[in-house]
């Protein structure tokens, strides 16, 4: 049979099995592979909380699912072109993202008569009871080929099973027309310090690659070329390691040392790890013992004259409240990471959500508001964790970033900045003073007071939880405290005079706005310019900035006859938005699955209007 | 620089009852300060006063330095974020019963395993006094107070065990009276690396005025206390008459002169040795078994937190090809487009 090669702008690739099968491994060399190759890529890993979830069950299956394409590529893509399935239960749980028709990849050796009762199934033909009978179904016994490919190579039993998901790698690959040396590369590098392994991984790789040459199974294989990209230098990020790279690169551009006190948390904790490598950038990391102690050993850091981080999920968040409020009430520089998952409480912690919007603005004692920024993509993250950094600083105020799930864990191709791109950071310290030093005393266009760093002769002061008068000493005046309110709420207000404008893709002015924040922007984008290509007169305005809005937001709103907001909430920001702009009427598009927007669900959404 | 007490002294009024063991906490570390710049070459601005929330935490207020009253039971956090951000700075911390062994129980002891470089000033009155009485975690068995009107049913925690629990390095206890003792502690503490802890017995006149009485009181206090000092022996009393000996696993109350004993069958004090046994057994002591233990319990030297942390950074440094954001960047797979 002619092997025919398909030019294709995108496609589609989830990669599923047991938790213990490698595929969020496999998913991930498969998108680095592509990014190297020179796709745009988008990737969404969706996994158990559980590390090993009971082994063929349907609770523990993991899925990491990639999208490349030779054009713009902004969601991991809505539904699959080829589903990998490890076992059963990956079929039984992930046919539904199948598009009709897709190719589904299944492991033979794993739909055994055990295997196919403990996914749930009630017939021994599961293709028959999902009604996949239409599908592509290649059918490859890749755990026995897997065994005979590495029976000569030394390895046990184990660790031979362990590599079968670099045999459906290479199938993959070879239905994609993949180059290998980028995961050869990889393995030759993970591997250092266990040569042993080398070898054989890169066999598995390169046998199932033949084998799907050789079965002609697979009649066409695709091609998708490189997309047309700015020209740079790139490389892939996630979006937790972007925040993180983004904090490193504002600690540079102040002067100011990194210091991070975090407890670890799903899906939060790879921001701290990412910071307890760099220490060759100065970054001092503490592994807190609880979410509190996280909060307050960065309050302490920050009063001490550090750039302080402390990172978190929404439960962490609940319990860094207080500390939160003393925060602002000493007006000291700190940055509040929230990578947001699914509640209320525990949740479904490994799911993405936007649901903690709320508890950002609102979620303390007293009258204690903070400004409220968010990302929208993975490399995003990066921007938004420097200028969280530098409103902190520069204002003297704790700054909340959202972030959520879905971005932190997913990952995209970055066309790496230059440092010179980004602005500098200029905290205002200082070393001495007229008089005595009343650290309360704001300057007249940020409103922010001075930072007096301990060590500094002639400016010793105390801080603390206690209402104070502008010289800082304690005051339970009642307009003293009336004051005092007015003028750290004025501060946040006023970074509306130093934030970017709303801009509106589209459509400038028109039927529909589509308004969106954080990490729906990629769902929204794409909802957005499929609308205008079907004719919709549509326009959509993303916000990153949430407390403070953008000085311009109500003139955008006016420029559309309706407005929809879109969120994974049940409408926590178009209710803010409602308090906000009461002039406005707002529409809401939401879902709390625990699930990104699917991008078909917007489009329809908005034509319903 | 030379300085003196009047230095150290801000010009906010001391809020506290009159009576109160805190003022006498507060004149001790006023005239202890100066010696320890003396001695360790600080300057006043390196000092820092961290407190939590309670009547002992209004303490940085009364301090001229750079002072942090937060948040109640997370002094212990903000003081490491300090120390660990500017290990120059000399970082002391005041708190109280309720805020650093309630509320503030975990940071507390974490810190001793850390052993970061903080100097703990526990004020141990035994009462919730600021919330007007209620009882802590180091009320005695059985106390009546507004939350206990029939009697506590809660055991009590005695400090000195949770910091050897938590293998700290540094234990002393004193009396909010004995100025000049205090001053001592504070002064070894300073020169201690590592978190000390200093257990203060204080005096609430208000809400539980003469918890400590039964050994503190003036006429009997050398009968019922033993200062422990360094390298000698445990003798104590008014008539210096009265030591410490082993018996079996405990210690045991002797006289010198009685059957058969003297001066050099006494315990000599080893406040550095690492083994926590003797350090437990002395903690422990209670009044009328035993005088209770005052003076520096516990000294061992162990690097602490912050130095490790600036060693790891300087080391990770020297050896990184990452050495800025650029560099950073562009570290691991990269690739270009034309």
């Amino acid at each position: 049979m002619e092997h025919k090669i398909i030019d294709t702008q995108e496609v589609v690739i989830r990669f599923t099995g047991d938790s213990g099968d490698g595929m969020q491994l496999t998913g991930t060399l498969f998108a680095d592979a592509s990014a190297l190759y020179g796709n745009e890529i988008s990737t969404f890993p969706d996994y158990p909380a559980e590390i090993r979830a009971p082994q063929g069950t349907v609770s523990g299956v993991s899925g990491f699912q990639v999208h490349i394409g030779a054009t713009e590529v902004k969601t991991p893509g809505d539904y699959c072109d080829v589903l990998v399935a490890m076992n059963p239960a990956a079929l039984k749980a992930n046919a539904k993202w199948a598009k009709p028709g897709a190719s589904i990849i299944i492991d033979t050796d794993s739909f055994d008569e055990k295997g196919i009762e403990k996914a749930g199934f009630t017939t021994n033909d599961p293709i028959a009871e999902m009604k996949l009978e239409d599908y592509h179904i290649l059918a490859a016994p890749i755990t026995s080929l897997t065994k005979e490919s590495l029976k000569d190579s030394g390895l046990d039993n184990k660790a031979i099973i362990r590599s079968k998901n670099m045999f459906v790698l290479g199938m993959c690959y070879f239905m994609f027309n993949r180059p290998l040396h980028f995961t050869e590369e990889y393995l030759e590098k993970k591997f250092a310090k266990k040569p042993n392994l080398i070898a054989p991984n890169k066999k598995v790789l390169n046998d199932g690659y033949n084998y799907a040459h050789n079965i002609h199974a697979i009649p066409n294989t695709y091609r998708i070329e490189p997309a047309k990209q700015e020209p740079g230098v790139y490389r892939n990020i996630n979006g937790n390691q972007a925040t993180a790279w983004g904090l490193l690169a504002a600690s540079e551009k102040s002067g100011r040392p990194l210091f991070c006190g975090s407890y670890p948390i799903t899906p939060a904790t790879v921001i701290l790890e990412e910071l307890a490598i760099h220490k060759s950038l100065g970054a001092k990391t503490v592994q807190c013992e609880d979410e509190i102690s996280g909060i307050c050993t960065a309050i302490g850091a920050a009063y001490a004259g550090n750039m302080a981080v402390t990172t978190t999920s929404g439960p962490g968040l609940s319990l860094k409240s207080e500390a939160l409020g003393l925060a602002m009430i000493t007006e000291l520089p700190l940055v509040i990471v929230d990578v947001q998952r699914s509640g209320p409480s525990t949740g479904i912690p490994t799911k993405t959500e936007q649901t903690d919007l709320n508890q950002a603005l609102y979620g303390r004692n007293g009258e204690c508001p903070i400004m409220v920024m968010a990302a929208r993509t993975p490399s995003h993250c990066f921007h938004s964790a420097f200028y969280a950094a530098k409103y902190a600083m520069e204002h003297m105020m704790p700054v909340i970033l959202l972030t959520e799930g879905f971005i932190g864990n997913g990952s995209e191709p970055w066309k790496i900045p230059s440092m010179h791109d980004y602005p500098a950071i200029n905290p205002p310290i200082i070393d001495k003073c007229e008089g005595k030093f009343k650290p309360f005393e704001r300057d007249l266009e940020k409103y922010a007071r001075s930072w007096a760093l301990p060590g500094t002769p002639g400016l010793e002061h105390r801080v603390g939880g206690l209402e104070k008068n502008p010289a800082g000493a304690v005051s339970s005046d009642p307009l003293v405290h009336e004051q005092m309110v007015a003028a750290r709420a004025e501060k946040v207000a006023r970074v509306a005079n130093y934030i970017p404008d709303l801009e509106i893709i589209g459509n400038q002015s028109g039927d529909v706005l589509l308004v969106g924040w954080g990490g729906t922007y990629g769902h929204l984008y794409t909802a957005t310019k499929q609308l205008l290509a079907d004719g919709a007169n549509v326009g959509f305005a993303h916000f990153d900035y949430i407390n403070p809005l953008p000085k311009n937001t109500a003139e955008v709103f006016a420029k559309f006859k309706k407005i929809i907001v879109c969120e994974l909430n049940s409408g926590q920001f178009v209710d803010y938005l409602r308090a906000k702009h009461p002039e406005f009427k707002f529409a809401q598009l939401n879902k709390v699955q625990g699930q990104p927007f699917i991008v078909q669900e917007i489009v329809e959404a908005v034509k319903a209007l | 620089m030379k300085y003196t007490l009047q230095d150290f002294k801000s010009d906010q009024e001391v809020k506290w009852c009159p009576g109160c063991g805190d003022h006498a906490v507060l004149a001790s570390v006023v005239r202890a300060m100066p010696e320890v710049c003396e001695e360790l070459g600080f300057n006043k601005e390196q000092f820092v006063f961290v407190s939590g929330i309670g009547c002992s935490s209004r303490f940085p207020y009364y301090m001229n330095t750079y002072g942090f009253h937060s948040i109640h039971g997370r002094a212990t956090a903000i003081s490491t974020g300090v120390k660990v951000a500017n290990p120059e700075l000399s970082v002391w911390q005041a708190t109280g019963d309720g805020d650093a062994l309630a509320i503030g129980g975990n940071h507390f002891i974490h810190a001793l395993r850390r052993n970061i470089d903080i100097n703990i000033i526990l004020f141990n009155n035994r009462i919730y006094g600021l919330t007007k009485g209620q009882y802590s975690p180091t009320s005695k068995l059985g106390i009546v107070t507004k939350t206990s009107p029939y009697g506590s049913i809660e055991q009590p925690f005695t400090p000195g065990q949770l910091v050897l629990g938590a293998r700290g390095t540094f234990f002393a206890r004193s009396l909010d009276s004995e100025l000049k003792l205090n001053q001592e502690i504070m002064v070894q503490a300073a020169k201690h690396k590592g978190t000390s802890v200093m257990e203060m017995l204080v005096n609430c006149v208000i809400f539980n005025d003469g918890t400590h009485l039964e050994f503190s009181e003036r006429s009997v206090r050398e009968d019922r206390t033993i200062v422990l000092k360094h390298g000698e022996p445990m003798i104590f009393g008014k008539n210096r008459d009265k030591g410490l000996v082993l018996d079996g696993h405990k210690l045991k109350v002797v006289t010198i002169g009685e059957n058969g004993i003297t001066e050099k069958d006494i315990l000599v004090h080893d406040a550095h040795t690492d083994n926590i046994g003797i350090h437990s057994l002395l903690v422990d002591m209670k009044y009328p078994e035993y005088p209770v233990a005052l003076g520096v319990i516990r000294d061992v030297e162990e690097k602490s937190y912050e130095e490790n942390v600036h060693n790891q950074v300087k080391e990770v440094k020297e050896k990184s090809k990452i050495q800025c954001m650029e560099d950073l960047l562009h570290s691991g797979a990269t690739w270009t487009v034309e």
